[in-house]
């Protein structure tokens, strides 16, 4: 009762038999199917989401009220996309504004564990509470384990607003 | 090398015996007449374990609850790579195991199978059957859009219709009276934690008793040496596993899955059907009315079931060759006609969709992200039939330069004045004035800035009910106070996502007088026609 079957292949070296055709038809198809699985599950997995709505500019307040020389913490809301969902966040930034009117945002959070820092006036430093980082008013690190100087906004300036960008890892060893 | 692995396959074997249990499966006698009538349930089973696999990458993000469930499906579908294609295999798959599993049946029937001492294995047949059929009714809500909702609504009714059981019935689903968070909830326990295990559960039972009596024979098998399941069965049913796995790979990369809109429970005009494996069970019911509806959703499905679980002890005859089993053959093709009637009525008479706000997710969605502006530029271009000189990337005439390169060069006023009077503009130009108002030119210089070979898309997937308003939007000038997409005036609130916050039937009183529902709104009243008012809601309320 041997029903007809698919002829061995035949070119192969020695003569196949129908017995080792059959071996390997059914490795080959089982590492294809597994193969057709597993690598697009893979890229589902890995490749990250197609972000359709960029981050856009946020205002976050007048220039005339940030004062020359000395941090103020700003703090402003901003959508974020997180994964299926549009959040509304509270964000802060740390504001520097320069004799000539050059803006520095700073990123919150120090740059070691992600401790919230503040502005020491006496000391005229940044200080981190958690293992006493230290930055200077440029968000250079001046003492304390962060390994690199603060993240900095991008920054705009349209008529008397102030706007903010995206938070971005300043260059490696800026110094 | 060789030796290497055999003394790791012994050491292994020696510990756990996995080897030998491997062998022995594999090297099962099976009666000589096996062959290719036998594969369907490894098929089944191949496929039950793709859907497993499918179901836990579409679990991995997904959300669910309704509401979220439906927009993280479409973070799936949009988002993200392979997404479409995961969905694909799951929808798909979930149809061919159906499709696979009644073959299985079928075959298992007209050869007797299920005789004498195979009555259990026959039993535990069909309640698998069942099971699967269990996932396609709770899996159909998961998506929480108005196919899923309003399918749902019916199944739920038909379950509560139920003699003596029928109202424990709705409550244990959750549904009584309506489809909410509970029973949303309760089809996801019951799809994801409680069906695949009592599955898998029921599948080993199936398949130990498939050892246990081995394989059916046919006739005259005795006088016939046995033969071995591997390699030449196992050969056969992985062809066939394979031929099943390239039909579900082609469906779920080639066949779209929709997805509609977000579940509207007010949305009354919605016209619910279920999946095509249902749809005799819904036409059924339409047989019988008033009184008699029992009959037709629970009375004979009941027995139908009832009579399927027996047929071991209806029919308890000599084991015959299939060629004389006149009578199993006559009822499977009285079975597969009648079904097939029910099917085909039931898809005659489904109404043509009322496509309006049918809008597919499962689409490229760019013409999402257009202005109103834009968008109601789509409007103008297809209108005044742009395409019918100009090719837009691959489609359209060659009279005129190909509209997704050359305008990148342009300006809105240029493009303006060109549309106005191209010969003046272009000495000699074959192309004609175009007759439109000063805003509607804007609107068509808008969209033509915007596009590019890459969203050239948009123009044709566009639906034309989204395309509608935003002429409406536009031609009331709603942008002079509301943003969409980052466009427009921040004097109200932006209308993205306005699907999340209001209600259809708040907005349209919210139209008809701002500041009843606003107080202090300085919103200006709108009266629109219905054909405009319908199609500007459905637009606000995709807005992602
Ligand atoms: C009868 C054929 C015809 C129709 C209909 C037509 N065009 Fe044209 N179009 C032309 C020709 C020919 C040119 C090239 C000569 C010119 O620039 O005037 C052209 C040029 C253009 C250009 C300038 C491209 C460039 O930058 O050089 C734009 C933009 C344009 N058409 C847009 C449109 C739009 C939008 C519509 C529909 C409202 C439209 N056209 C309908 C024939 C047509
Ligand atoms: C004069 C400015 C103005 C115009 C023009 C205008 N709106 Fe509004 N709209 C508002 C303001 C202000 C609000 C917020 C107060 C309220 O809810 O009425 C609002 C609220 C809304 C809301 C409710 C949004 C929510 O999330 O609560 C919708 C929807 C809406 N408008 C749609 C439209 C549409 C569509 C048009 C064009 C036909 C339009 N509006 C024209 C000013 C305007």
């Amino acid at each position: 009762m041997d029903s007809v079957e698919t002829p061995p292949e035949p070119g192969a070296m020695p003569p196949p038999t129908r017995r080792t055709f059959y071996v390997a038809a059914i490795y080959g198809i089982w590492g294809l199917i597994t193969a057709a699985l597993g690598l697009p599950a893979l890229i589902y997995l890995l490749v990250p989401p197609r972000m359709r709505r960029q981050n856009e500019w946020v205002e976050v307040g007048k220039m005339a009220q940030i004062p020359i020389g000395t941090p103020v913490e700003m703090t402003f809301r901003r959508m974020r996309v997180d994964g299926w969902k549009v959040v509304s966040e509270q964000n802060s930034a740390w504001v520097v504004k320069s004799p000539n009117n050059q803006i520095t945002a700073f990123g919150p959070q120090c740059t070691h564990l992600g401790c919230a820092y503040h502005w020491d006036e006496a000391k005229n430093e940044f200080v981190c509470p958690c293992h006493n980082s230290l930055f200077s008013i440029e968000g250079k690190v001046l003492g304390g384990p962060a390994p690199r100087p603060l993240d900095q906004y991008e920054t705009k300036v349209q008529g008397a607003t102030l706007l903010l960008g995206r938070l971005q890892t300043p260059p490696e060893q800026s110094a | 090398m060789r030796a290497h692995w055999n003394r790791i396959n012994d050491w292994l074997d020696h510990r756990t015996g996995v080897h030998t249990a491997v062998r022995k499966f594999l090297y099962e006698d099976i009666p000589a007449s096996s062959g290719w009538h036998q594969v369907f349930g490894s098929v089944a089973l191949f496929l039950f374990l793709v859907q497993s696999f499918s179901g836990a990458l579409l679990a991995f993000n997904y959300a669910p609850t309704p509401g979220d469930a439906y927009n993280s499906l479409r973070y799936i579908l949009t988002e993200l790579t392979g997404g479409r294609l995961m969905r694909g295999l799951h929808h798909w798959g979930a149809s061919l195991m159906i499709t696979v599993v009644v073959l299985h049946m079928i075959q298992v029937f007209l050869f007797g199978a299920y005789k004498k001492p195979r009555e259990a294995t026959w039993m535990v047949g069909v309640v698998l059957l069942l099971l699967t059929l269990a996932y396609g009714l709770t899996g159909y809500l998961l998506p929480w859009d108005n196919r899923a909702y309003w399918g749902t609504v019916v199944a739920t009714n038909i379950a509560s219709q139920a003699p003596l059981l029928g109202p424990y019935l709705s409550r244990l689903l959750g549904g009584q009276g309506s489809i909410g968070v509970v029973t949303f909830a309760r089809f996801f326990g019951l799809h994801v934690l409680l069906l695949p295990p009592a599955t898998a559960f029921l599948i080993a039972v199936h398949v130990y008793l498939v050892r246990k009596h081995g394989v059916a024979p046919a006739p005259g098998d005795e006088l016939v040496p046995k033969k071995k399941f591997y390699p030449e069965q196992v050969f056969k049913d992985t062809m066939a596993i394979f031929a099943a796995f390239a039909i579900l790979f082609v469906m779920a990369v080639a066949a779209r899955v929709p997805l509609e809109q977000l579940a509207d429970p007010t949305d009354t005009s919605y016209v619910p059907r279920p999946e095509w494996y249902f749809l005799f069970l819904f036409q059924l019911l339409k047989l019988f009315t008033g009184p008699l509806e029992v009959v037709g959703s629970v009375v004979l499905p009941g027995l139908a079931v009832l009579a399927l679980i027996l047929v071991p002890f209806i029919d308890r005859g000599q084991m015959v060759r299939v060629t004389r089993r006149t009578f199993a053959f006559s009822f499977v093709a009285l079975a597969a006609i009648g079904w097939t009637g029910l099917t085909a009525a039931a898809v005659i008479t489904t109404p043509k969709e009322a496509s309006q706000v049918a809008v597919d997710y499962s689409a490229p969605t760019d013409w999402m992200e257009l202005s109103s502006e834009e968008l109601a530029g789509v409007g103008h271009f297809r209108q005044e039939n742009c395409v019918s000189c100009h090719a837009v990337g691959d489609t359209g005439s060659k009279i005129g330069p190909d509209l997704t390169r050359t305008t990148i060069h342009r300006n809105a006023a240029w493009m303006i004045q060109h549309f106005k009077s191209p010969a003046g503009i272009r000495p000699g130009s074959a192309m004609p004035p175009i007759q439109l108002s000063d805003l509607q030119l804007n609107s068509l210089a808008a969209f033509l800035l915007k596009l590019n070979p890459q969203n050239a898309t948009a123009l044709s997937d566009a639906p034309d009910f989204a395309v509608q308003g935003a002429l409406v939007y536009q031609a009331h000038g709603c942008n002079a106070c509301h943003k969409v997409n980052g466009v427009g005036v921040d004097v109200g609130p932006p209308l993205n996502g306005l699907a999340q916050r209001r209600s259809r039937s708040w907005v349209e009183d919210h139209f008809a007088d701002p500041s009843k529902l606003s107080p202090g709104s300085i919103m200006p009243p709108f009266k629109f026609s219905k054909r405009d008012l319908d199609n500007l809601m459905a637009y606000l309320f995709v807005l992602p």
